[in-house]
């Protein structure tokens, strides 16, 4: 599948375009197929995300799981810091990363 | 410390305010990112993995408790209550909100302070000896010209828009503890028939090529060093390649054309400067100096030291070393818990290395390139106090220049270039080898790790190194051997084929088992390699 994340323009928070709007949480990300460049686009000019780019992603039963380590950091947090992750409360988030 | 004249506050004021139209803009739609992006990054604001980076410069390293309040305080206030001091001497936050950064850069240039130059083709923070004016082997302080250089390459027309980055370090003695010629120019004062001047080291550097600068000049006098500087960079602005990035570092024009025609053009150049006056005039350069005369030292302050604690003697044994003042002494401060992130601190230990500062060190702190902070000046009769201060506070370690000291960049875990994650590595080796007394038998053993080839955790100049790749999708780590950053500066070579994470640090246990088997004498573990050579580390690591 293919997901589209960025970061939000005012907080530099992580995104993840949910079909109709940006969410914090990859869970939410829906597949954009062959969309992703049109929506990217649009989404640009609103000013609600920036730098917003395409990337492949494996649908489990936890939600879209980024085909690459670093969009998968980027989902969680960093690693190293728990408690700053989106999962505070599991300090085993991170070995859904690796 | 040098304080800011009326000129010096006004252009950072100015660039504030410049930056917080220029964000309204942003946020209004009137500029897009790629018009944005460049004016942001002359600002010190990156975009990273989770969000905004901004990195706030340091001159130096030197820093008053004013101003590590304030650091303290952009932590709490900006950030979460973190920040991570880097290794070249500057401060990163990590969760920097756009819409707050103007607030920030404002608050920041209130104590003196701004992120100018810390992004961007031009030259950077100028980085020194993170015991000036204490150090007992210098032959002058080398922060005046620290600060004469700063001054000189902020908002410098011609070279705001250079091939590449630029990175200048200036220190003052013959042991390096800058890592002087792995930088764009290193500079080394030094006399000669006894008048003050510099050599010159042009063309070093770590990243994906790694070079130790040659030496390209060994006495320019004092009043001629800018228009030396200003020399060398004019060829280099000329001539250096900007149709490549990976090849416009200044280190590789000196290489194509050879240290010893680079080192004709700058002096052709030289000489024509020479004709046009550049040089500062005298009586700013003695400005400049009386910024940094001595604190006022207690002349009679006691020399002995109650070393009955054996854990504060520990710490006076590792992490304190001998000041030029009899009495005095300077302390460093380490932040390589066990566990912890390398470089990182809370608001909170901000705030207490602030106040101990205030009251114990003449109101001085350093940051150093291996991501400690240094007390310069404590009289030898407060070590105690400061001591338990820190210690209440998990500030202290006692273990600089050992394995568990490591510098470590913020890797995959924060940087958007890294292809590895770096940090847990340093925790993970800071968990093995958490024995003080193993970490003491292996004595000093300079630990780096980077999380890409950028080298910015300086792997290549590891007495161990580490540098993280991306193999086909996983982090996979190779291990370097025999680099140096100091006054023997080496490159390390790589051992073979690379690990994965409990692979590369059994590996360095294997490689520590090898060195304490092969040792001689008191050697250090880089003293050993280079006897030994490769081959031996090797047989052991691979089999």
């Amino acid at each position: 599948m293919k997901i589209l994340t960025g970061n939000d323009l005012k907080t530099g928070d992580v995104i993840w375009w949910t079909g109709s709007d940006w969410s914090r949480h990859v869970e939410n990300a829906v597949d954009v197929g062959e969309h992703g460049e049109r929506i990217l686009h649009e989404e640009e000019a609103t000013r609600r995300v920036n730098a917003p780019y395409i990337i492949d992603a494996e649908q489990t039963d936890d939600g879209p799981r980024p085909a690459h380590i670093k969009d998968r950091v980027r989902a969680l947090g960093p690693t190293v810091r728990p408690d700053l992750t989106l999962k505070p409360a599991d300090p085993e988030a991170g070995n859904w990363v690796i | 410390m040098y304080q800011y004249d009326q000129y010096d506050q006004q252009m950072v004021d100015t660039r504030v305010e410049e930056f917080r139209d220029q964000v309204k803009r942003r946020l209004a739609g009137d500029l897009t990112e790629d018009q944005f992006k460049p004016l942001r990054l002359m600002n010190g604001l990156y975009l990273q993995l989770h969000a905004y980076m901004l990195r706030v410069a340091i001159p130096y390293g030197t820093l008053n408790s004013k101003q590590m309040r304030m650091l303290g305080h952009i932590a709490r206030k900006y950030d979460r209550d973190y920040g991570h001091f880097t290794t070249r001497q500057n401060i990163q936050y990590n969760w920097i909100k756009l819409e707050e950064a103007p607030d920030l850069l404002a608050d920041l240039a209130s104590v003196e302070m701004h992120a100018i130059q810390t992004s961007g083709n031009c030259i950077r923070n100028i980085s020194s000896d993170q015991y000036a004016g204490a150090a007992r082997d210098e032959i002058a302080d080398p922060r005046p010209w620290a600060e004469i250089l700063r001054q000189w390459s902020s908002f410098h027309p011609e070279f705001s828009y250079l091939p590449r980055k630029f990175k200048i370090a200036v220190i003052a003695s013959e042991e390096d503890r800058a890592a002087m010629r792995l930088h764009d120019i290193g500079i080394q004062l030094v006399r000669k028939d006894g008048e003050l001047g510099a050599k010159f080291f042009v063309g070093g550097g770590m990243g994906r090529t790694p070079m130790i600068a040659p030496e390209i000049r060994d006495f320019v006098p004092a009043d001629e060093l800018i228009s030396y500087a200003e020399a060398c960079l004019r060829v280099y602005n000329r001539y250096g390649r900007r149709d490549n990035k990976y090849k416009a570092r200044i280190k590789i024009l000196v290489h194509e054309l050879g240290a010893e025609e680079y080192t004709r053009q700058v002096e052709e150049e030289f000489a024509h400067m020479k004709t046009l006056g550049l040089n500062p005039p005298v009586e700013e350069l003695a400005r400049i100096t009386e910024y940094f005369a001595d604190p006022a030292f207690e002349g009679n302050a006691p020399d002995e030291l109650d070393l009955s604690d054996p854990d504060f003697k520990l710490w006076v044994d590792q992490n304190v070393v001998a000041h030029k003042q009899p009495g005095y002494a300077i302390a460093t401060i380490s932040l390589k818990p066990k566990g912890g992130i390398p470089g990182d601190a809370s608001s909170a230990q901000i705030d207490l290395m602030a106040d101990l500062a205030e009251q114990y060190s003449f109101d001085e702190l350093r940051v150093t390139h291996s991501q400690n902070i240094v007390l310069p000046h404590v009289r030898k009769s407060d070590l105690y106090a400061v001591w338990q201060k820190l210690d209440e506070a998990g500030l202290a370690p006692a273990n600089l220049d050992l394995i568990t000291d490591s510098i470590a960049c913020p890797g995959l875990d924060y940087c958007s270039l890294a292809n590895a994650r770096s940090i847990p590595l340093a925790q993970k080796i800071s968990e093995r080898f958490a024995d003080l007394g193993r970490q003491r038998e292996l004595g000093e053993l300079k630990l780096k790790i980077s999380g890409c080839i950028n080298a910015c955790g300086h792997h290549h100049a590891g007495h161990i190194g580490i540098l993280g790749v991306d193999r086909k999708g996983t982090e996979n780590y190779q291990l370097l051997l025999g680099g140096s950053a100091a006054e023997d500066t080496s490159l390390a070579k790589i051992t073979g084929p690379g690990f994965d994470e409990d692979g590369v640090i059994d590996a360095i246990e294997t490689v520590t088992d090898v060195y304490l088997e092969e040792r001689e004498g008191d050697e250090r573990f880089i003293d050993t390699y280079r006897r030994v050579g490769m081959a031996r580390f090797k047989e052991a690591i691979y089999g």
